[in-house]
C-alpha cells in the first residue's frame, strides 16, 4: 500500500503537522480484550444495583424491558448503521422510524412526529423555540413544578434568543394554579407548557382549561406527557395540544444512569408547525419505477446540513436506536398491553399511597397520581438514611429544587405488593415509636 | 461484473399497523391486584389505535426490516466526516452490564463510585488526547457539544463585559457549526477557503472585528486537509479577543499526532460515536463531550466529576457554570464504550488509528485519480483521513452525477460516500476509510468506480437507472416533500386520504 500510495512510511502523510501541534508523549499500552473487560467490569462493580429496591421518582424509571427489544436493537444492521442518507439501502431503519413516528402520533393523539430529539428537557426547549418562531412572540409560560434539570436546559435553549421564561405556580393538587396562569398569560406569550402527569405525578383532570386559556390569547399549547400514562388517560391531542413532547426512556430502555433518554416531539397537522419542526422526519414515498412503497428523510430543507444557520435546529445525531426500541416496545405491548400496563401502574401508585398513609405518611399533593408521588416529611434526609439502612434507594429530595419538604418516589410494574409494603415498613420504622 | 454478487434482502413488509390481529399481544406483564381506585371518567382515554401482534410477529417484522438495512457489520461504510469504524462487540457487552444499565443517576454518590470513576478516567484520557484541561461528558451528540461550546463562549463574553456577537465559520464547515452558533444567539460570519483548500487568511482578516466572539473550525477540515495556518489563525482570533472552537468530527485524522489544545484551541467537542468507536444506531445516540482550557472550566455544565483521595463525587456548586444542557449526566453507555475502546487501543495506539485511516484514504486517492471523470479539487496538500473528489467532469461528459455514482455503488454492495458535501465542491464525493477497513474492500471501490465510469461513458442510462440490487429502487423525494403527497405518519396518511403510495 505504501508503494502504490507513493510514500515510504505512514509518517510522511503527517509531515505537514506543525512540530508544536503535540505537546505530550502518549504512551499507555494497549490492553487485550480480556484485560479490558475485567478492568472495566471491575471498576463498574463498585456501583450499587438496586433492581426492585429502587423507588426514586422523577426519572429515569425502571420499567420492564422485554428481552425482544434488546435483541432486536442489538442486531448489527440497526446498531451499526448511520443516519439513513441513502434510502434505497436503508429501508429497514427508515420504515422502523416511520413506524416510531406513527406510533407516537397514535399514542399522543397528534398527527406528525419527528424521529427523536435528545431527551425531554431539550424537547421542551425546542418546542418553545418552535412556538416562538411560529407566533413571532418572545415569552413562554412554564410550570413552576419543573425540576432543576428541565428549567436549566430550557433556559439554555431560550436565553440566547431573548425569550422570557415565566413560571406559573402550582396548587395543592400539583396542577397549574389557574389564577396565576390567567394573570400571566397574554397576547405576548408564544406558548404555555404544561405537563400531565406533572413532575410530581399528579393528573390535572381539567387540563383543557389550560390549553383553552392558551388558545384564547393566540398562544400555542405545548403538553408534556409520559408515554405509558397515555395507555389509560386522554392524550394531549384530545385536549387541544398544538405540540406534544415526552420522555421516551420508559418505552423499552433501562435507566442507564440517565443516559438512555429519548426526546419525543409531535405536532398537529398544520404546515406552519410541521415546517418549523426541529429534527429528522421520515416520510413515505414511492419508487420512480413501479411505484412501490418506500421511505426517505423528508423536509430536509429545515435541517442544518442544508439550511446552515437558518435551520430550525442544529440537531443532527439524535436518539435513533432508542426510537427503534420504543417502536418495538409499543408493537410488543400493543393496545391491550399498554392499557394494562398503565392501569397496573395507576393501581400500584394508589396502593403505595395507601400503604404509606397507613405507615403515617401523607402525600404532598392531593388527587390521582401516576407512577411518581411526593411524600411530605419534615426531614427528608432522615427518611432517606432510614431507607438506606433497609437496603432501599430512598426518594428524590424535593427541598433543593422546589423548597418542598418532601421526597419523590416512583413505583412501576417491576414492583410487587411486597416491595411496596417493604418501602412503607422501612419508612415507618423508628417513626412514632413504630 | 463484481456487482452481480450483491443482493439486498427485500420483503414487501407491511407497516406494523397492518400486521397482527385484534386481541394478540407480544408481552406479558406482572399482575397486581388492587382495584379500589377509580379514574374519573373524564380523563380516561376512549380509543387507542395501536397494533396487536404476537411476540414472534414482532420479532419477524423487525428482523426483516433489519435485513433491509446496511451497517458497518455488513460491509464498508466510507461516509466522509462520519467515521464509520467497526464497533467492537466487547464494548457492547460491557455497556449492557447491569452496573451500567440498571443504575439511577439519583442514587447516593457512594453507590455510584464505579460510574463516577469511569467518567473521571475517561475525562483524563480525553484531556491527554486533546490537550484540554477539563471535560464535561454531558452533551448528547456532536451538534449538542457545539451548542454547549457556543453557550460557554456566550457566557464568557458576557461576563467579560464584551459586546461580541459574531462567530466566524469557514465555508467548508459542517452545517451544524453555523446552526449551533445561531442557536446560541450568534451572527455567523462566513470565511472562504483558499485555492490550497485551507482557510483563506485574507478572508479571515476581513471578517475579524471587535465583534468576533470566536471561530469554529474542524481540523483536518472537511476536505481532509490539515489547516496549515492554524497557529496563525489562533493568534489572530485571540488577538481580537475571540475564542477558538474545535469541531472534533475530524479528530480521527490527527488522533495521537496533534492536539487541538496545542494548536491554540480553547474549546473542543469530540464525537465519541465517530473517533471513539461507539455505534451510530441509525442516527444516535451519540455523545459529544466538550473540553476547555484554563479559566473556561468555570463555565462547563454542572455537575463535573471530581476525585478526592480515591473517591469520586459530583460537583454541583459551580456558580459560573452555564447550568445543564440535558437532563442527565451524559450518554453513559456510550461513555463506557468509548472508555473500553481507549483502553483497548491505549493512548499509544491512538497514533495507529489516524495513521492507518490516513494511509487507507491516501491509497484510495492515489488509485481513484486514475479513473476517468473523477478529479481532486484543491490539489497540493496531503489529505488525512478523508478526501473529497469531484464528479464534475463525469457529469459534464456523460450526464452522470455524483448522486448517480452513489446509487450505482449501492448495486455493488458498497455504501456510497457522503455526497454533495462540502458545498464548496461541485458534485462532491467525500470518502473516509477508517482504520478498520481492509485493503481488499478499498480495492473493490476502485474496481466498482472504474466499472461505473466505463459504463457512464458508454451507456450512462444504465447508471441513471441504478440501484437495482437494493430493497427498493430509486425513490421519489419530490413526492415525499410535496404538500399534496407528503405522508409523515400513518395518521397523516389516513387523514389526507390514501394518495396511492404502497
Amino acid at each position: 500500500m505504501l508503494q502504490i500510495t507513493g510514500i515510504s512510511s505512514i509518517e510522511e502523510l503527517f509531515s505537514d503537522l506543525p512540530a508544536s501541534a503535540i505537546g505530550v508523549e502518549l504512551n499507555d499500552e494497549p490492553l487485550d480484550e480480556a484485560a479490558v473487560k475485567s478492568r472495566v467490569v471491575g471498576e463498574l462493580s463498585k456501583n450499587r444495583v438496586y433492581g426492585r429496591k429502587c423507588f426514586i421518582g422523577g426519572g429515569p424509571w425502571f420499567h420492564i424491558v422485554p428481552s425482544v427489544v434488546k435483541h432486536l436493537i442489538s442486531r448489527g444492521e440497526f446498531l451499526t448503521s448511520y443516519t439513513p442518507y441513502q434510502p434505497e439501502i436503508s429501508q429497514g431503519m427508515l420504515q422502523t422510524l416511520f413506524e416510531y413516528q406513527s406510533l407516537v402520533c397514535e399514542l399522543y393523539g397528534m398527527d406528525v412526529a419527528n424521529s427523536s430529539l435528545y431527551d425531554l428537557p431539550t424537547a421542551i426547549g425546542e418546542a418553545i423555540l418552535l412556538s416562538c418562531r411560529v407566533t413571532r412572540r418572545k415569552k413562554a409560560l412554564v410550570p413552576a413544578s419543573l425540576p432543576r434539570e428541565r428549567i436549566s436546559v430550557i433556559s439554555n435553549y431560550l436565553e440566547p434568543h431573548g425569550i422570557d421564561l415565566v413560571k406559573v405556580s402550582y396548587d395543592g393538587s400539583g396542577k397549574l394554579e389557574r389564577s396565576d396562569l390567567f394573570g400571566k398569560i397574554d397576547e405576548t406569550a408564544a406558548s404555555v407548557y404544561v405537563e400531565n402527569p406533572s413532575f410530581f405525578g399528579t393528573i390535572d383532570k381539567d387540563i383543557e382549561e389550560v390549553t383553552e386559556a392558551a388558545h384564547r390569547k393566540g398562544c400555542l399549547a405545548i403538553v408534556g406527557a409520559d408515554p405509558i400514562s397515555l395507555g389509560m388517560i386522554k392524550p394531549p391531542g384530545e385536549y387541544g395540544a398544538d405540540i406534544a413532547v415526552g420522555e421516551g426512556q420508559p418505552l423499552g430502555s433501562a435507566p442507564g444512569f440517565g443516559g438512555n433518554s429519548l426526546g419525543i416531539m409531535a405536532c398537529r397537522l398544520e404546515s406552519s408547525l410541521i415546517r418549523q419542526m426541529p429534527g429528522r422526519i421520515v416520510g413515505m414515498t414511492r419508487a420512480f419505477e413501479g411505484g412501490e412503497r418506500g421511505f426517505v428523510l423528508a423536509l430536509s430543507t429545515r435541517e442544518q446540513h442544508i439550511r446552515r444557520e437558518k435551520a430550525t435546529s442544529n440537531i443532527c445525531t439524535n436518539e435513533g436506536l432508542l426510537a427503534a426500541a420504543a417502536a418495538i416496545y409499543l408493537s410488543l405491548l400493543g393496545k391491550q398491553g399498554l392499557r394494562e400496563l398503565a392501569r397496573g401502574i395507576f393501581a400500584r401508585t394508589d396502593y403505595a399511597l395507601h400503604a404509606l398513609k397507613k405507615a403515617g405518611f401523607a402525600p404532598r399533593f392531593s388527587g390521582i397520581h401516576f407512577r411518581d408521588f411526593a411524600i411530605a416529611t419534615e426531614d427528608p434526609r432522615k427518611i432517606n438514611s432510614r431507607l438506606a439502612g433497609s437496603g432501599l434507594s430512598g426518594g428524590r429530595d424535593l427541598r433543593q429544587d422546589f423548597g418542598l419538604s418532601a421526597l419523590l418516589f416512583a413505583v412501576t410494574e417491576v414492583h410487587t405488593k411486597e416491595d411496596i409494603d417493604g418501602l412503607a415498613r422501612a419508612m415507618g420504622e423508628g417513626a412514632n415509636g413504630k | 461484473m463484481g456487482n452481480r454478487t450483491y443482493r439486498q434482502s427485500r420483503y414487501d413488509e407491511p407497516l406494523v399497523f397492518e400486521l397482527g390481529k385484534e386481541g394478540r399481544r407480544g408481552a406479558s406483564l406482572p399482575r397486581f391486584d388492587w382495584e379500589s381506585f377509580e379514574l374519573p371518567e373524564k380523563i380516561v382515554r376512549r380509543t387507542l389505535d395501536l397494533p396487536s401482534l404476537s411476540e414472534v410477529e414482532v420479532v419477524r417484522h423487525f428482523t426483516r426490516l433489519s435485513q433491509m438495512n446496511w451497517g458497518v457489520d455488513l460491509g464498508p461504510y466510507p461516509l466522509g466526516s462520519c467515521t464509520m469504524k467497526y464497533n467492537p462487540r466487547l464494548n457492547e457487552e460491557i455497556a449492557a452490564e447491569d452496573s451500567v444499565q440498571m443504575i439511577h443517576p439519583r442514587q447516593r454518590e457512594e453507590e455510584l463510585q464505579g460510574a463516577l470513576e469511569v467518567m473521571h478516567k475517561l475525562e483524563r484520557m480525553l484531556v491527554a488526547l486533546t490537550g484540554m484541561d477539563r471535560f464535561t461528558l454531558q452533551p448528547a451528540a456532536g451538534a449538542h457539544g457545539e451548542l454547549t461550546g457556543c453557550l460557554i463562549i456566550r457566557k464568557c463574553m458576557k461576563e467579560r463585559g464584551e459586546d461580541k456577537n459574531e462567530i466566524i465559520i469557514p465555508d467548508s464547515a459542517h452545517g451544524t457549526n453555523p446552526a449551533s452558533a445561531a442557536m446560541a444567539g450568534f451572527t455567523v460570519i462566513e470565511v472562504t477557503t483558499g485555492s490550497d483548500g485551507c482557510l483563506d487568511l485574507e478572508s479571515l482578516k476581513g471578517a475579524i472585528s471587535r465583534r468576533t466572539a470566536g471561530l469554529m473550525m474542524t481540523n483536518p477540515n472537511t476536505l481532509g486537509i490539515f489547516e496549515k495556518d492554524v497557529i496563525e489563525i489562533s493568534r489572530i482570533v485571540h488577538e481580537a479577543g475571540g475564542l477558538m472552537y474545535y469541531d472534533g468530527a475530524n479528530l480521527q485524522g490527527i488522533l495521537g499526532r496533534a492536539r487541538p489544545g496545542d494548536m491554540g484551541f480553547d474549546i473542543v467537542h469530540l464525537n465519541l460515536h465517530k473517533t471513539f468507536s461507539t455505534p451510530h444506531g441509525g442516527g444516535g445516540p451519540g455523545a459529544g463531550p466538550v473540553g476547555v482550557k484554563g479559566d473556561l472550566e468555570e463555565y462547563l455544565p454542572v455537575p463535573l466529576v471530581v476525585e478526592e483521595g480515591g473517591s469520586y463525587r459530583f460537583e454541583w456548586e459551580r456558580p459560573r457554570s452555564i447550568g445543564m444542557v440535558r437532563g442527565g449526566y451524559g450518554t453513559f453507555p456510550a461513555l463506557v464504550k468509548a472508555y473500553a475502546y481507549l483502553l483497548s487501543t491505549g493512548s499509544k495506539g491512538a497514533r495507529m488509528v489516524s495513521g492507518i485511516a490516513t494511509l487507507n484514504t491516501n491509497y484510495f486517492l492515489k488509485r481513484v485519480l486514475e479513473i476517468r471523470g473523477f478529479t481532486l479539487p484543491f490539489q497540493g496538500r496531503t489529505r488525512k483521513h478523508e478526501v473529497v473528489l469531484s464528479a464534475k467532469v463525469l457529469k459534464e461528459d456523460t450526464g452522470v452525477t455524483a448522486m448517480d455514482v452513489s446509487k450505482a455503488l449501492l448495486d455493488w454492495g458498497l455504501h456510497p460516500p457522503t455526497v454533495y458535501f462540502p458545498q464548496i465542491v461541485e458534485e462532491a464525493l467525500m470518502f473516509e476509510f477508517t482504520e478498520t477497513e481492509t485493503k481488499e474492500n478499498i480495492d473493490r471501490y476502485i474496481e466498482a468506480l472504474e466499472e461505473i465510469s466505463k459504463t457512464a461513458y458508454t451507456k450512462p442510462e444504465i447508471i441513471k437507472r441504478s440501484p437495482n440490487n437494493t430493497s427498493v429502487k430509486r425513490l421519489d423525494e419530490v413526492w415525499a416533500n410535496h404538500p399534496r403527497t407528503m405522508s409523515l405518519s400513518r395518521r397523516m396518511r389516513l387523514m389526507k386520504g390514501d394518495q396511492g403510495a404502497g
